[in-house]
């Protein structure tokens, strides 16, 4: 009886609020997305979101399961559960339905199951276990190759479902293990590799590679080069380019200014850096080792994109970035979903006053492309209330995932939090086209019993707990 | 806690900052950025325009010269085209398969969602087999549209044309959009406004497949089209074919005005062309070979801008300026021996009697008779100077609506020419200009240019005895009775009444005045015709044939001009001509007397002969 009392007295109930209010929200914009004349009630179990009812009833259920079960249960069954879920990735690629083009929904009579869904949860309490074991050291290499393990095992066999969209969504990771000690210079690292990435696509190369020197110059200067070494550094270079564009030039031989920027660096950079590291400057001569790697990072991003990325992702990214336009191919989704979104207008046109939506221009409307109908028929205001309100609700867990005493409940919870939040900033920039289209739900509000149950579990595992944060030491 | 418990602020920045730049994307998506909105209405909604019936033209007596013709345009949206029978369908629309493929292409290019025309204007024959087995092509649809008819092959310069509008007029008049009709020439061109009448429409929701999901706020901003203004145009059709048909195989042209309100008769340019050339699927090829292939070139109208010089039958107007600024009266004789001879000037003149009087020099066309009465004009001490004398008697020429627009209602009106004081100043290089210089006007030559509507209207100024109505050729638009009032308003001429009767007592004696009468094959038993030949010289070639006349001589109810090119002599073409046309407006009927002149008339023909030579 004291242990009812108190997990009700305990249990976060602000987190409860938000999420019953998102959910709520997501379904009534679920009826307005495929709302049709002839199914008017809402309660329809023909239509889908008379189901999306069925499926949060579920979840309900689903989320007192969660909270009745012990606290320690989670964390003494991580690796299992995560065991298990690996197996079923695999299972799905066997006995897996294909549906468009995607090998990863089980079918079970009128039940469809999509276990990388559920893999979020288990990878998360599995990388909590493994980052709180005592012997785990952030910066020792065993222990980032083996969290690297963890992560990448479940991405791989979603890959290989061809659903890589829901791949990505472990990179997130990244931020947790940011905050349990892993260098800013790893996520400063990423933050520029996405740059030098969406650069090489947008510029030409000899641009990119100038943006390259110029920036690793300043980094240089700012991590202890002198005046005068600064000064020698620029002359060193400068005149390596014109002796290079000299002998070039009057050898008559056909060569980019971009080759002989590179051969220029290249002479250059020897004695440069023999310089560096007899005056102890550690850390321009590391600026230069990252300067040749960015520059073979630029080559490796064209021959990705060329070679490894397909084409359906390839244009997205494309259209993302503007090189390509074409509102009627490719384009479609994101230029139908922009129309919905702007013809919103400050206050909308009114629950179920969409045209957008209600007529079908935007595709996919009741699952990935859902933010549309809130942004047409809700406006600038309902967008923005609908952000705001997941943006509360991942703040709010982050502080609760700050004030846990165990180590595991806090990685947990960051997880949870990290997850929700890339399903956010993904979903949410694809319809308004600052993101490219990868079809990942936004969390609570997209139809699909999968989504909402993962959403649910990965939630209510942290409530849990969290309701147990005073007993629990470790 | 650890010691990195800090980095929560570095992750819910991220956090924070993330959904902040998607807050102020959505500010400028949905505030700011106003193209969206646009955007979604063009999505989903579908305008349909309701397109009005043009307005109907008839005759003055009430036959019908144009009317409309339903056709049916074959209307795709390549998006629902499934698999279909192409050689079915192909055979259906009366078109090759390859044709079809590149027109399907075309709808594809233009847009996959919305429709297109497949093919133009199917008759309503072909429309009715296609449409039992329309169900088996999903994807296509037809819209009806309609094409001008002519029940007579007539009138083609005067009726115009219509065509597709073109960016330039759609950027005039918003009215306008892509495919819309538009008159292009004649009364469809300055009556556009009236006839268009105005489109409706009707606003429909649909959906991504262009399916009709119902009617846009139940109609409320649907609007019914207005049908366009039905005309009645001046024109007299039989007696338009009639002149058509005398016409035929000669180059010129031929106005009729009713003197007494300045209305267009008849209006006839030759060669022509037959109106259904320019209407359809033939249009664009038709008119092709009309502009570039014929040398003879139809679709000018020389009736309004061909600029003649009028040769002869300006000598009336000479004759009243001599006897409105007083320097000869119906009496004054001149001699002429074979011509005007000044020093080693010569103009010369064919045989006739001498001296003669006004009412001679008409009847027998004398050229030294006007070489006179132009010199005492422009010489007359009361002017001061030939300068001041010219500038007076060119004023009088233009109260004749000579050497200006009339302002008819037809587009294209040229202005002619009566040259200036300065033009002849400057082709001489003298400041002070000698009435010689300028002689060869005062008998209808020289640099003197008028079009055939104007000679008509100087005609029909003579027969009122002093002045002229604006010709027109809209009698009443719609409903409503009246015309544009400056149809109405009387133009003066500076001639007094007074001065009149003599002059039209020579043009008389040209039809009437037995031995040495020039139009004698104008005269109509019955009927008293006043008339003047010309014979203007060409320089290309053969001279031309000109007569102008009115009939009756009191309350005048024709006024005609016509202009033969290459037509030898005014006698020639020119006089029977009129004649004939005369009695066909008058009596309905040609008398069996003059038969033969119209069975000669009929079979001249002056442009395959020349072609020949």
């Amino acid at each position: 009886m004291t242990r009812k009392v108190s997990l009700i007295k305990n249990l976060d109930w602000w987190t409860i609020l938000l999420y019953a209010l998102l959910v709520f929200l997501g379904w009534i914009n679920i009826y307005a997305a495929v709302y049709n004349e002839e199914h008017q009630s809402i309660f329809d179990i023909t239509q889908r979101y008379g189901k999306q009812l069925m499926w949060i009833g579920a979840a309900a259920v689903l989320a007192i399961v969660i909270l009745i079960v012990e606290s320690k249960f989670y964390s003494a069954f991580a690796y299992p559960t995560y065991i298990f879920m690996l197996i079923l990735l695999v299972a799905v690629l066997v006995l897996g339905r294909d549906i468009k083009g995607a090998k990863s929904w089980f079918e079970l009579g009128p039940i469809r199951f999509q276990p990388a869904e559920f893999a979020k949860f288990a990878t998360c309490l599995a990388i909590s276990r493994y980052v709180t074991q005592y012997n785990f050291k952030i910066h020792k290499i065993k222990s980032l190759i083996t969290s690297a393990v963890i992560l990448f095992a479940p991405m791989a066999l979603i890959v290989l479902q061809g659903d890589a969209g829901s791949a990505l969504v472990y990179s997130v990771f990244l931020l947790v293990l940011y905050r349990e000690g892993l260098s800013g210079i790893v996520l400063f690292l990423a933050f520029i590799a996405a740059l030098l990435f969406v650069f090489t696509l947008l510029w030409p190369k000899f641009t990119v590679l100038l943006i390259i020197v110029c920036t690793s110059l300043i980094v240089a200067k700012a991590y202890g080069l002198k005046w005068p070494a600064f000064a020698k550094a620029i002359l060193l270079l400068s005149a390596g380019f014109a002796l290079v564009w000299l002998v070039v030039k009057g050898l008559k031989i056909d060569v980019s200014n971009y080759l002989i920027l590179i051969i220029s660096l290249g002479l250059s950079a020897v004695p440069f850096w023999v310089y560096t590291y007899k005056n102890k400057l550690k850390n321009v001569a590391w600026t230069i080792l990252i300067v040749f790697a960015s520059i073979f990072y630029t080559f490796s991003v064209g021959y990705i994109f060329e070679n490894i990325l397909e084409v359906h992702q390839r244009t997205r990214i494309n259209e993302l970035l503007g090189i390509e336009s074409d509102p009627y191919g490719a384009g479609y989704n994101v230029a139908q979903s922009k129309i919905a979104i702007g013809s919103g207008g400050f206050s909308g046109k009114g629950f179920l006053n969409g045209t957008q939506t209600k007529f079908k221009f935007v595709p996919e409307q009741s699952t990935d492309f859902i933010f549309c109908t809130v942004g047409e028929e809700w406006g600038f205001v309902g967008s923005s209330l609908v952000l705001l309100l997941l943006l509360t609700l991942i703040l709010r867990l982050l502080f609760l995932a700050e004030r846990q005493r165990s180590s595991f409940s806090r990685v947990y919870g960051y997880g949870v939090a990290c997850i929700l939040f890339f399903h956010l900033a993904i979903n949410v920039g694809m319809t308004i086209g600052l993101a490219p289209v990868i079809g990942i739900p936004l969390p609570f509000f997209s139809y699909g019993g999968s989504s909402l149950w993962s959403f649910t579990i990965l939630l209510f595992i942290f409530l849990r707990l969290d309701a147990n944060r005073l007993e629990l030491l470790r | 806690m650890n010691n990195f418990s800090n980095r929560i602020y570095v992750i819910g920045g991220i956090f924070v900052l993330v959904v902040l730049i998607f807050m102020i994307k959505l500010f400028n998506l949905q505030i700011v950025d106003d193209s969206y909105k646009l955007s979604a209405e063009n999505n989903s909604q579908r305008q349909v325009t309701q397109y009005p019936a043009r307005g109907l033209i008839y005759d003055r007596n009430g036959a019908l010269l144009v009317y409309n013709q339903a056709v049916y345009d074959v209307m795709i949206i390549p998006r629902q085209v499934k698999v279909f029978d192409t050689l079915d369908f192909c055979v259906l629309l009366g078109i090759e398969k390859l044709d079809a493929i590149k027109r399907l292409e075309k709808a594809k290019n233009y847009s996959y969602r919305r429709a297109s025309v497949f093919l133009k204007q199917l008759s309503s024959e072909q429309y009715a087999v296609l449409q039992e087995k329309l169900y088996k092509f999903p994807g296509f649809f037809v819209q009806p549209r309609t094409l001008r008819k002519y029940p007579r092959q007539s009138a083609a310069h005067a009726l115009g044309y219509l065509n597709e509008v073109n960016n330039k007029e759609i950027n005039a008049d918003p009215y306008y959009s892509q495919g819309d009709y538009i008159g292009k020439s004649g009364i469809e061109l300055t009556y556009e406004k009236e006839l268009r009448g105005e489109k409706g429409k009707k606003i429909y929701w649909v959906d991504v497949y262009n399916r009709i999901k119902g009617s846009y706020r139940d109609g409320k901003f649907d609007k019914s089209p207005v049908s366009g203004k039905d005309l009645v145009s001046t024109l007299d059709i039989e007696l338009q074919e009639y002149g058509e048909l005398l016409m035929q195989n000669k180059k010129g042209g031929i106005v009729a005005l009713e003197p007494s309100t300045g209305e267009i008769l008849a209006k006839i340019s030759s060669p022509g062309y037959d109106p259904e050339m320019l209407v359809g699927r033939v249009m664009s090829k038709n008119y092709r070979a009309l502009v570039q292939n014929d040398s003879l070139k139809p679709l000018f109208d020389r009736t309004l801008m061909a600029q003649y010089p009028p040769g002869s039958i300006f000598k009336m107007v000479n004759a009243l300026i001599g006897l409105q600024e007083n320097v000869i009266n119906p009496f004054t004789r001149f001699e002429c021996h074979s011509g005007y001879h000044v020093g080693s000037f010569t103009m010369g003149c064919h045989a006739h009697v001498s001296p003669l009087d006004l009412r001679q020099s008409i009847m027998h066309s004398c050229n030294a008779y006007y070489a006179n009465t132009f010199r005492y004009i422009v010489e007359s001490p009361k002017f001061g100077s030939v300068n001041n004398g010219y500038d007076v008697w060119r004023n009088h020429v233009m109260s004749f609506g000579l050497g200006e627009r009339l302002g008819a209602d037809l587009p294209n009106e040229f202005r002619g020419g009566i040259p200036t004081l300065k033009y002849y100043q400057k082709k001489y290089r003298r400041k002070n200009l000698r009435a010689l210089n300028m002689i060869s006007i005062s008998i209808g030559q020289g640099e003197l240019l008028i079009t055939p509507l104007q000679m008509a209207n100087m005609c029909a100024a003579i027969a009122n005895r002093g002045h002229y109505y604006t010709p027109h050729i809209i009698k009443s638009v719609g409903k409503e009775k009246g015309i544009d009032e400056k149809f109405t308003v009387k133009h003066e001429t500076s001639i007094d009444p007074s001065y009149f009767p003599s002059v039209i007592d020579g043009m008389e004696m040209v039809v009437t005045g037995g031995a040495g009468s020039t139009g004698s094959l104008a005269a109509i038993p019955g009927i008293r015709v006043c008339g003047k030949t010309g014979t203007v010289q060409n320089s290309h070639g053969d001279d031309h044939s000109v007569f102008v006349a009115f009939a009756p001589r009191e309350n005048p109810k024709i006024a005609i001009l016509v202009y033969v090119e290459n037509g030898v002599w005014g006698s020639r073409y020119g006089a029977p001509i009129a004649g004939l046309m005369i009695e066909k407006y008058i009596r309905g009927e040609i008398s069996d007397s003059k038969k033969w002149i119209e069975k000669r008339m009929i079979e001249a023909d002056l442009i395959n002969q020349s072609e020949k030579e």
